[in-house]
């Protein structure tokens, strides 16, 4: 037995080696290759890719983690413990009136921008839809103040809307209208920001909507000539249900604009008079960089993104119920 | 039919069988046209009254800007506000930084972006559907909910009131990845396929074939990644505290903010900031309108 089984391990030892010697290095190498073939396909990839992964991972993937991370805590800038509140931040908002203010001001801002917006955009698409000079001059002249900085333009706005030398009141006055400080103004305060917001983004609703008319061909709109649509109906019934979905995209886009409202209430009111334009973005920025509560800002943030999320959602439906698309 | 203009695509003048062509000419058809050039041009008085009013008073002596009867231009031009401005605000700095932040936001992200871009459309690797849900998650979020995280980061980096702090965290953006993954993919595959058998590597195809194809993409993109920059608020206001280190937008507006203003020199510093989007845009137009128009930036 002893010996059998000698001699079955010298056959083994006689064999293997035998065996290694002819495929063992030859299988060895063949996986060393397949997996150095497997990386150098693969490499350039991960190489093509590491600079926007990695910026995205650390500036963008870990905030939005470590924002709400941070939300559930009773977070201040310049403290070295962050004890855990739970849903206290939602909870403190909740009960919060310049939260609800704030909120109430950038709903009411986006649910008169947004329309505006877009049927003022709509109106002047299909009025300078035609290719011609003049209309060319005017969509640049529309366009042009979504390519200005609202941050300088409201300081602009300020001085026109300034009761002394402001040339809107100087109009208002020489038509025996009342002088009025807007923007000192519980009642104007808020319509003034939304006027130079529509004024902002009119213009880019307007281009939107263009190319989307660029795109109905020709052959639809004369076969509703010819069958006797006038030029109400061939917008009614034709081109604007062709334009539906860019009305979606506008609106949401709108919408979102809308909502992060910020740039010229800094600088038109800061906020004032007594909170009367005070948004979700500016409360934000107050809590967050001048009370340095990281925190809450954070959860504001947080809401402010569930509100954008909900309205987009509730636009998609809205515009798709009916029809196919 | 005949009476039809298929041409033109506007109903000829008279003709037989249809209603609403054969309706006899009134004067008062004019009506409709007449009101919508009236409120056309009125708009246009609205939307470019400000900018008329910024060039005019960065050209008016303080006393005129109080002037009465108020006036859009000057009664007494002078260059006065143009030459102050660089003396009472760090202006040139300003510049300087805005240029290195739009400017570098934007180069770095053309290239990071396209790299990542080429990556996800045209090579094959284990994690790339990851690294692409990845960038679809980020392209939802907006900017404020990263904002508190973000500031704190870039304290404890040292990084505040710094160009890289200002620009690195902006330095790729989902969106562009987006855009031009959805650009790549309509590329023809066999242009690429082609090199790679002759033994091109990856880099060659990615510089040689692939970015020169995509340079209208590349030039929308740029536009649209300068603009944002050059006329963003928020995001300079946050990351940087010093006056040295802000940039067009904030300075100007901090400067406004500031006790006593000069008008004039204040309005001489925002037409300053506004010429190069506004040279950018009548010599590019399209490259602004095809960015939104096609792709929704913004």
């Amino acid at each position: 037995m002893a010996p059998k089984a000698a001699g079955l391990a010298a056959a083994d030892q006689g064999a293997e080696p035998a065996a290694v010697r002819a495929a063992g290095p030859v299988r060895r190498r063949a996986a060393g290759a397949g997996l150095r073939r497997h990386w150098q396909r693969s490499a350039p990839g991960y190489l093509f890719l590491l600079p926007s992964v990695a910026i995205l991972l650390v500036f963008v993937a870990y905030p939005i983690a470590e924002s709400l991370w941070m939300s559930l805590h009773n977070w201040s800038f310049f403290s070295s413990s962050h004890p855990f509140i739970g849903l206290g931040n939602y909870d403190t908002m909740l009960h919060d009136p310049r939260f609800w203010n704030a909120l109430r001001n950038t709903v009411v801002y986006t649910a008169v921008v947004v329309p505006g917006q877009i049927g003022i955009g709509l109106g002047l698409a299909v009025a300078l839809q035609r290719n011609t000079l003049v209309n060319k001059f005017l969509r640049s002249v529309y366009f042009f103040p979504a390519i200005s900085a609202l941050a300088t333009m409201g300081i602009v706005w300020k001085f026109l809307l300034d009761p002394e030398i402001g040339i809107i009141n100087h109009l208002l006055v020489s038509v025996g209208l009342p002088d009025i400080d807007f923007l000192q103004s519980t009642t104007w305060a808020l319509p003034a920001v939304i006027a130079v917001g529509i004024w902002k983004s009119a213009g880019f609703s307007m281009v939107i909507f263009l190319a989307a008319l660029q795109d109905i061909p020709g052959t639809v709109i004369e076969a509703a000539v010819i069958d006797g649509a006038g030029p109400w109906q061939r917008f009614r019934r034709i081109i604007l249900p062709l334009l539906r979905p860019s009305m979606l995209f506008a609106a949401v886009i709108a919408t979102i604009t809308s909502m992060q409202l910020f740039d010229q209430v800094y600088v038109m009111t800061s906020g004032g008079p007594l909170f009367h334009t005070d948004t979700l973005v500016t409360y934000l920025y107050d809590v967050g960089f001048q009370e340095f509560r990281s925190g809450y800002a954070a959860a504001i943030s947080w809401v402010l993104f569930l509100l954008i999320l909900m309205l987009s959602m509730l636009q998609l439906r809205l515009f798709r119920f009916k029809e196919i698309d | 039919m005949a009476t039809h203009s298929f041409t033109t695509g506007r109903p000829a003048r008279s003709g037989g069988g249809n209603a609403y062509l054969d309706r006899p000419w009134r004067w008062w058809r004019l009506l409709p046209t007449g009101t919508k050039w009236v409120a056309l041009i009125a708009g246009a008085a609205i939307v470019v009254l400000p900018f008329l009013w910024m060039l005019g008073t960065s050209f008016k002596p303080e006393a005129d800007v109080f002037g009465y009867p108020l006036r859009l231009q000057p009664t007494h031009p002078t260059l006065s506000n143009y030459a102050a401005i660089w003396k009472e605000l760090p202006f040139l700095r300003l510049i300087f930084n805005s240029v290195v932040f739009a400017g570098g936001v934007t180069v770095c992200s053309l290239f990071f972006d396209s790299l990542a871009a080429y990556a996800l459309a045209r090579l094959r690797f284990p994690g790339r559907d990851l690294a692409f849900y990845l960038v679809l998650a980020t392209l939802m979020v907006p900017f404020q909910v990263t904002l508190v995280p973000v500031f704190q980061l870039v304290f404890d980096l040292h990084w505040l009131n710094t160009y890289q702090g200002l620009i690195v965290p902006r330095a790729t953006s989902a969106f562009g990845i987006f855009l031009l993954r959805q650009f790549f993919i309509t590329v023809p595959r066999e242009l690429d396929e082609a090199a790679r058998i002759d033994g091109a590597s990856e880099w060659y195809i990615y510089r040689k074939i692939m970015l020169p194809l995509a340079k209208p993409a590349l030039a929308t993109l740029a536009v649209f990644y300068f603009m944002n920059n050059w006329n963003d608020f928020l995001w300079p206001l946050v990351m940087t505290s010093s006056t040295s280190m802000r940039t067009l937008p904030a300075g100007l507006t901090l400067f406004a903010g500031q006790y006593v203003v000069e008008h004039g020199v204040l309005m001489a510093g925002a037409v300053i900031s506004l010429i190069p989007l506004a040279l950018a845009f009548v010599l590019a137009q399209r490259y602004f309108v095809r960015g939104i128009a096609t792709t929704g930036l913004k």
